[in-house]
């Protein structure tokens, strides 16, 4: 199993006397959920075990309602957990924190703030003890790496689908979270735009190495941005059904990645586990 | 061209875009579907005005040959044949002491309307030179520390709106106080919301008359040894109270109802409770509060005409309720101008509502 070899790969560090490989960023042990309804509990999650490092970028891929929103949103801290645990560089989870940035599915953006009045509505919220001019500058330096330095002053509300989620981008990563969770960012958005963001979002990340998590239904997304793809089973009590590593240098570029041989294995190898 | 556009822009953010086509008529550049637009924006209102018009006639009418036709046959059955023809010839001549008294027609209205517009002009010139002539006397009796002479007389139509505008406001900033801070409160608990509910579907339809009566009740007592205007405080809290409903309703389902997505974005960034309501949660409920604000400010104005008349404070209402009382000649056609200033102000005000709400909120909704 590949979770074993991760296990291996050992740096350890107490933390509240409790023994953690220090490598580890988040850990996801026998995780479960189970929503109660008149027939009886429904088990969405059962037995979940997942490891990510620090400075990974895992995608998880997996049929639509088998569970992996409701396992992103109890990693972020908004959905409750029925059992098992999830930890933070060994610090169990209390509830939803800064230290776990998303970007959601829908921008989320409030559309009466301008676009820099959004990205600050975290960066204030984050570092208090800053200036102004220096929380600002900020959030104007990651306006600018997704490309909207022309668009400070405008309100969300002015803005396309594409450029909300950009702002999304943004939010998410100016307030310098140790993990940075996506949930589906792109699926509203046309391909165009979704390979536009999709690069947008990988070059942050190469400056960053944020460990992220995201989920996906793209097959050629979740292969171009991760470090490692994470299959779900479908459910009820869905868990890690596979993972597959993917070994292509980074920084990656679309083209050099099209072209390489092991492109359509990966992709094969993914296919086949969702077709079956 | 800017001003123009800045223009266009303005009358439709309140409201009333045909403004925009009727100028465009006048600067001289008709295209087909600007006369389209012409035609259903401005000729099609006028339009049924005058039919408004023309059936308020007929029927008034039709409603004054009844009444002319029983005072002559009752004349005929009590008094004889003569007494019916001098009633008629009475009826004919326009006599003041034998006129039909019905629903008035719109030229009679029209006439009223002007004659209420000439009392005002004289009851101002009056006032003037009664502070003229008093003002040295008042200046010699603020010099001994005596109150000044005011001026006593009848307040004119034009000083009834001014104080039922008065009233009005101060009854609907009465409601903003009450309203929307409890109805934050509310929509942010479900407790409080349910514990809150069985209150609110009681009080809210409760009559105006009885909303007054209470009022009274309460401030009679308090008021006891104040030389205060009892009259307008009671009538301007019960319009407050009759009025707040719609808006506390709102307020608490506008901030019981924010998108899921920005109360994610809040808990993720943990903004503190103050930062939420601020920032997240009154910005997004703000077009149903204002929705709820609108109805508030229209239901205060109408109730207020049967506030007034009760709680005999001085306004729209009591000017109404006095000429019914006063069965003059043109009574019933001056009822009817203070109908008409009524809607018409109604409507005013809630463009003016409109206008603010277009202002703040984020969505722009052209007016309902």
């Amino acid at each position: 199993m590949h979770t074993k070899t991760i296990n291996n790969n050992i740096g350890i560090s107490a933390e509240n006397g409790i023994v953690y490989p220090s490598k580890i960023m988040l850990d996801l042990v026998d995780l479960k959920k189970v929503y109660p309804t008149p027939k009886g509990d429904y088990v969405v999650l059962k037995d979940l075990n997942l490891q990510v490092m620090k400075g990974e970028f895992v995608t998880i891929i997996g049929h639509s309602g088998c569970g992996k929103t409701t396992m992103l949103s109890m990693i972020a801290g908004l959905n409750a957990i029925s059992g098992g645990n999830i930890s933070v560089l060994g610090k169990q989870i209390k509830g939803p924190g800064p230290d776990r940035g998303v970007i959601f599915q829908s921008p989320s953006l409030m559309p009466w703030m301008t676009s820099l009045q959004n990205v600050l509505l975290g960066v204030n919220q984050v570092f208090p003890h800053a200036t102004k001019t220096q929380r600002t500058d900020i959030a104007k330096y990651y306006l600018q790496k997704v490309g909207l330095e022309s668009a400070f002053h405008k309100k969300a509300s002015e803005l396309s689908q594409g450029m909300q989620q950009r702002v999304g981008i943004a939010r998410a990563f100016a307030i310098k979270p140790k993990v940075l969770l996506l949930d589906e960012p792109f699926g509203m958005l046309d391909s165009l735009t979704r390979g536009e963001l999709q690069d947008i979002l990988i070059e942050i990340w190469n400056k960053e190495k944020i460990t992220a998590v995201m989920i996906t239904h793209d097959v050629d997304e979740a292969i171009f941005l991760a470090d490692r793809v994470v299959m779900m089973t479908s459910g009820p009590e869905a868990k890690i059904g596979d993972t597959l590593n993917i070994d292509f240098e980074r920084p990656r570029t679309r083209k050099a990645i099209l072209e390489h041989d092991n492109y359509y294995k990966y992709r094969k190898h993914l296919i086949d586990f969702l077709e079956h | 061209m800017k001003q123009s556009i800045a223009l266009g822009k303005l009358t439709k953010f309140m409201g009333s875009g045909f403004l925009g086509t009727l100028k465009s008529i006048f600067t001289g550049k008709i295209e087909k579907e600007d006369f389209k637009n012409f035609l259903r924006k401005v000729m099609v209102p006028i339009a049924s005005i005058l039919i408004f018009i023309g059936l308020w006639h007929m029927g008034a009418k039709s409603l004054y040959t009844i009444e002319a036709n029983y005072k002559i046959e009752k004349a005929l059955s009590e008094q004889g044949q003569q007494a019916a023809d001098a009633m008629k010839a009475c009826i004919a001549s326009g006599d003041v002491s034998c006129q039909p008294n019905t629903l008035p027609s719109p030229a009679q209205v029209w006439a009223s309307y002007k004659t209420l517009l000439q009392d005002h002009y004289a009851i101002r010139a009056n006032k003037k030179a009664f502070k003229e002539k008093t003002a040295t006397i008042n200046a010699e009796r603020l010099a001994e520390g005596k109150n000044p002479i005011t001026y006593t007389g009848r307040p004119s139509f034009v000083d009834q709106i001014l104080t039922s505008l008065k009233t009005v406001f101060a009854g609907f900033l009465l409601a903003f106080i009450i309203a929307v801070p409890i109805g934050i409160v509310i929509g942010l608990s479900k407790t409080l919301r349910s514990s809150a509910n069985w209150l609110i579907q009681i009080f809210k339809p409760v009559s105006p008359v009885v909303w007054l009566l209470l009022v009274f009740m309460i401030v009679k007592t308090l008021t006891k040894d104040s030389q205060s205007d009892s009259a307008f405080i009671i009538s301007f809290i019960s319009v407050g109270l009759c009025a707040m409903w719609p808006t506390l309703v709102n307020t608490a389902m506008g901030v019981a109802s924010v998108d899921k997505d920005y109360i994610n974005v809040a808990k993720v960034l943990k903004l503190g409770t103050f930062k939420k309501v601020y920032q997240v949660i009154l910005p997004s409920s703000l077009p149903l509060i204002f929705t709820g604000l609108r109805i508030t400010l229209s239901v205060s104005w109408m109730v207020l005409i049967a506030i007034e008349l009760l709680a005999q404070s001085p306004g729209l209402g009591s000017f109404v309720w006095e000429e019914f009382q006063n069965g003059a000649i043109d009574s019933n056609s001056k009822i009817i101008v203070a109908m008409f200033v009524i809607g018409g102000i109604g409507f005013l005000l809630d463009r003016m509502m409109l206008t603010i709400q277009n202002m703040v909120s984020f969505n722009k909704n052209d007016g309902v």
